[in-house]
């Protein structure tokens, strides 16, 4: 074999403390090497060109090249060494920057070391083959997890480009938070009239398959060909037959049912309708608050349905669906305030949260859009605001800024004089953070035009005296304690990974990050990607984002879809695990480590015989590693490989 | 010898002078509900603010030897009154976690611990031990007529990590152990407020605003009297209060008893051993008026 061997200088970040012509001298001497050198930027177009030269001239059978981690470049030098004609398994990346130049100060110590990882992924390129990835087919259809402003925009834009979609949503609307705002910064626009026809597209067309109030029950397959149970949750009403005409909701006695929808503030019917533009329109029955199902004697809503559609025997259906690609675009839950003490932990009905303001402010919300004290009705004069509540505050574990709090109280204190004007709002904050077109001048705007009151400083306390609430704090700005007598308090709450969001990331097998939130491939170059193949993500379930944000991801995702199902076939990862038939014993241990099922019991002329589905297979190594035989080895990394890799590093100790 | 009602008991040095009425009543009460305190022989003062202001490891030390001087006794848990010498003794614990710390503390006292300890007040172990159920089912005359604030003050339940009691920002449990009594108690948004502590002595005029602060929204929550478990919120909000009205021109007159004195009222013992006479604001009005409106509704 002859193995060419380019070691990377990657400007300084290797060579500033790696010898780097010292370990291209030094792999001269190893196992087949034919060629050695080193480059500045070995990713750079000239860097290319040399290792395809040098594989020509010197008839290379296999490349070396030493430089960042093969996450990083991996996949480029395989599509180089492919150019020059190579099979792309003939490369072997030995990761000098991350494993050492970056981690390591001495510069001796980290010369051996980039010297050791050279000679190991010598020695393990010499026991390389050549493998070829399989043509499979792709099931050109997405699903898209979540039916927010980010799922919705993903689904809307794969569907406008001829992708069959069936999107999931938990609750019994698409909408997400959105629906549930009143205006949108930094435009003051009616949020529903801009979502609304956006969720109405969803329900019209033709390629979109909505599954509402619905959530992933499992995820199997890969890439280009996933298997995913859907259960549809039991509403106990018939969706076929249902109108939407809410003659239910109009006589359900349980009439103190707590309203999801509106945060709680005001109460719902057992069997209602989330809200009048919810897509699809269509009643669900909370079995918790059902008369029916408490044992009671009820059935009003059986009774008034005209289209018979209620029925309280419905239990959860498990749908399968194929598809190409997912979607995940689960968004966010808000950062349980309770934890706060200091402001009344929900004790005090005039200290609400931001979003059971907005339900205030909202003409369809339960308070008719008139912002009221929630105690006695009255219409606030004096309303504090206070944000990073549950932000940037690592004393509840949420060190994070969740981005959008700042802007939408800006909103809420425009939106309160423009509802009272005798009104006075203070907002008690601790940095005003407002990057994005138009943001900054409407935080402004907030203060200069509308008179909002910004104090610089965090709330100590709230509390009542008479029928006021008392906010304490400091004036950071005045070096002075202040308190502020106020009618109603929104507390800006921050926002967390949705709930269950771990668990939606196991089954999709894509990884989280400490908060729950879903990781990105990569945080700059692969936003939209991660690292499970065929699965995007999009909006806040990747990390806390605003509307126009959301919507970006939902159609960058859309885009890495259709990119992905613009091919009819995609090329399976050839690294699979591979049955020596000879030396199996038909033990079938490896068929119960599997953990994506891919080995199977098969009769060989009377004998069990182990047989990997390479389609299936995800290469882990799990089955290589139990076999006692030795009889099941996973391609590119096999046994010997591995052993020879050890023993380039032991026995030049 | 039975340990499963014993005690170890540090009353701390307020016990022995201006808060003897909360030591005595403590005892009373803890007779009464059968929960044994055998006190820690030769027990020294905890340091209070004083000594962790100048040193940490001082201050850890003179709590250090008091554990160390309960060990005699063989009792696994310790118990105080005192908010500030339960902070005082949970932190030089915590602290002496540190293998250095320790070893410091250890230089002091000459007398390293032997056993791990635990630490609780008594209001903790009434609460828990004796449950506020356990009280009902004891009272002989109950606080009915009785509107009252709790009034924890800020160390009863900080830091969180230490105590390991209540609730933080909003404790309960002196509330529930009154109720089970028979008393009204009203919502008190001030119950964790600083009274001024220490500053009693170098700035009065500390003490008048902050006192004053919680004093009058005592008062304006219509409470006939304000309970207590602390014996510097107790000085400050009693003995002080006179200064307090002084300096803010008000007119206030809010009893302020301890928690252990309205627990062994409710259980009859009687009024001399819990020492109501050595409280600063005139209690007699008020207790004059306990069970009054029942009797009242009992004849008509």
């Amino acid at each position: 074999m002859r193995i060419g061997v380019f070691i990377c200088h990657c400007g300084s970040n290797i060579a500033a403390t790696v010898d780097v012509k010292k370990v291209a001298e030094a792999a001269w001497g190893m196992n087949d090497v034919v060629y050695s050198t080193d480059s500045m930027y070995t990713c750079s177009e000239p860097g290319q060109q040399a290792i395809e030269e040098a594989i020509r001239e010197h008839k290379l059978h296999g490349v070396v090249v030493a430089s960042c981690s093969p996450r990083m470049h991996e996949p480029t030098f395989r599509r180089t060494v492919e150019r020059a004609g190579l099979n792309r398994y003939m490369f072997e990346m030995a990761n000098i920057r991350e494993h050492v130049s970056w981690i390591g100060r001495d510069k001796a110590l980290n010369t051996l070391k980039a010297t050791e990882l050279v000679r190991m992924a010598v020695e393990k390129l010499r026991l390389n083959r050549v493998l070829t990835p399989k043509k499979i087919p792709a099931t050109r259809k997405v699903l898209v997890i979540g039916g927010g402003v980010a799922g919705i925009q993903a689904s809307l834009d794969c569907a406008d480009a001829g992708l069959e979609v069936v999107l999931v949503e938990r609750e019994p609307s698409i909408g997400g938070k959105m629906s549930k705002l009143d205006k949108t910064f930094p435009t003051v626009d009616c949020s529903s009239c801009i979502l609304g026809p956006r969720m109405v597209d969803v329900a019209q067309h033709e390629r979109i398959t909505l599954y509402a109030y619905s959530e992933i029950d499992s995820v199997s397959g890969y890439v280009g060909n996933f298997e995913v149970n859907i259960r549809k949750k039991a509403s106990y009403v018939d969706w076929e037959k249902c109108t939407g005409c809410g003659a239910c909701t109009e006589k359900c006695p349980s009439r103190k049912t707590f309203d999801r929808f509106n945060e709680g503030l005001g109460a719902t019917t057992a069997i209602n309708i989330p809200f009048p533009q919810a897509i699809p329109k269509k009643a669900t029955i909370t079995a918790g608050a059902c008369r029916q199902f408490q044992g009671k004697k009820c059935g009003v809503c059986a009774k008034f349905c005209p289209t018979g559609a209620i029925n309280h025997e419905q239990k959860d259906e498990i749908v399968t669906v194929k598809v190409g690609a997912i979607v995940a675009a689960t968004g966010y839950d808000l950062t349980d305030w309770t934890v706060y003490g200091e402001y009344g932990a929900g004790r005090y009905p005039d200290v609400i949260t931001s979003l059971q303001y907005e339900r205030m402010l909202s003409a369809s919300g339960p308070y008719g859009g008139h912002i009221k004290r929630p105690s006695n009705g009255e219409e606030p004069k004096s309303i504090v605001f206070i944000q990073c509540v549950g932000s940037r505050d690592p004393s509840i574990g949420r060190p994070y800024c969740s981005g959008f709090c700042c802007m939408y109280t800006a909103k809420q204190a425009i939106m309160t004089k423009d509802h009272i004007p005798d009104s006075r709002s203070y907002v008690f904050y601790m940095d005003i953070r407002s990057p994005g077109k138009g943001y900054d001048e409407f935080t402004r705007r907030a203060q200069e035009e509308y008179g909002a009151q910004y104090v610089r400083g965090r709330v100590s306390q709230v509390y009542p005296r008479g029928d006021k609430m008392v906010v304490r704090g400091a004036d950071t700005l005045l070096g002075l304690p202040v308190e502020v007598e106020a009618d109603l308090v929104v507390l800006a709450v921050g926002g967390e990974a949705s709930r269950d969001a771990p668990k939606l990331a196991e089954k999709l097998r894509i990884s989280y990050d400490g908060f729950g939130f879903f990781m990105e491939g990569h945080p700059k170059l692969k936003p939209v990607e991660t690292n499970t193949a065929g699965v995007f993500l999009a909006g806040s379930c990747q990390g806390l984002k605003d509307i126009p944000s959301s919507v970006s991801q939902g159609s960058a995702a859309a885009a890495k879809v259709m990119a992905l199902l613009s091919r009819d076939m995609l090329e399976s990862d050839p690294q699979t695990a591979l049955v020596d038939i000879k030396r199996c014993i038909g033990c079938s241990k490896c068929v119960k480590v599997c953990p994506f099922g891919a080995i199977r019991e098969q009769d060989l002329r009377g004998q069990i015989k182990a047989e990997v589905l390479e389609a299936v297979c995800q290469g882990c190594g799990l089955c290589n590693a139990t076999c006692p035989q030795g009889a099941i080895q996973l391609s590119h990394a096999t046994d010997n490989q591995i052993l020879a890799e050890v023993e380039a590093l032991l026995c030049q100790m | 010898m039975s340990q499963k009602n014993s005690y170890a008991y540090y009353p701390g040095c307020s016990a022995a002078g201006t808060s003897r009425e909360y030591d005595i009543s403590t005892r009373a009460l803890c007779a009464a509900l059968g929960l044994r305190l055998v006190d820690v022989p030769d027990w020294n003062c905890c340091g209070s603010t004083p000594a962790h202001t100048v040193d940490h490891a001082l201050s850890a030390a003179l709590s250090a030897r008091n554990l160390a001087q309960s060990e005699a006794l063989g009792l696994d848990r310790l118990i105080t009154p005192c908010p500030s010498c339960l902070k005082n003794v949970h932190n030089a614990i915590e602290h002496m976690q540190d293998q250095h710390f320790r070893e410091k503390v250890d230089k002091l006292t000459l007398r390293p611990l032997r056993r791990n300890h635990r630490v609780l007040s008594v209001l903790q172990v009434i609460l828990e031990d004796v449950t506020p159920a356990g009280l009902a089912n004891m009272v002989r005359k109950p606080l009915t007529n009785l509107k009252l604030v709790a009034y924890y003050g800020c160390l009863l339940t900080r830091p969180g990590r230490s105590m390991r009691f209540d609730d933080e920002e909003n404790p309960t449990s002196i509330d529930r152990l009154l109720e089970a009594v028979g008393a009204t108690m009203l919502p008190f948004p001030f119950k964790m407020e600083c009274c001024g502590g220490s500053f009693g002595i170098p700035r009065g005029d500390v003490v008048a605003r902050l006192g004053g602060r919680i004093l009058s929204l005592a008062a304006s929550t219509g409470a006939d009297a304000v309970v207590v478990a602390c014996p510097l919120c107790q000085m400050n909000l009693d003995t002080r209060q006179r200064q307090i009205n002084a300096a803010g021109g008000t007119n206030i007159r809010l009893p302020v008893f301890y928690y252990t004195q309205l627990l062994g009222l409710a259980l009859g013992l009687e009024e001399e051993k819990l020492c109501f006479d050595q409280l600063e604001v005139d209690p007699g009005p008020v207790l004059s008026r306990i069970g009054q409106a029942a009797a009242e509704e009992a004849t008509a």
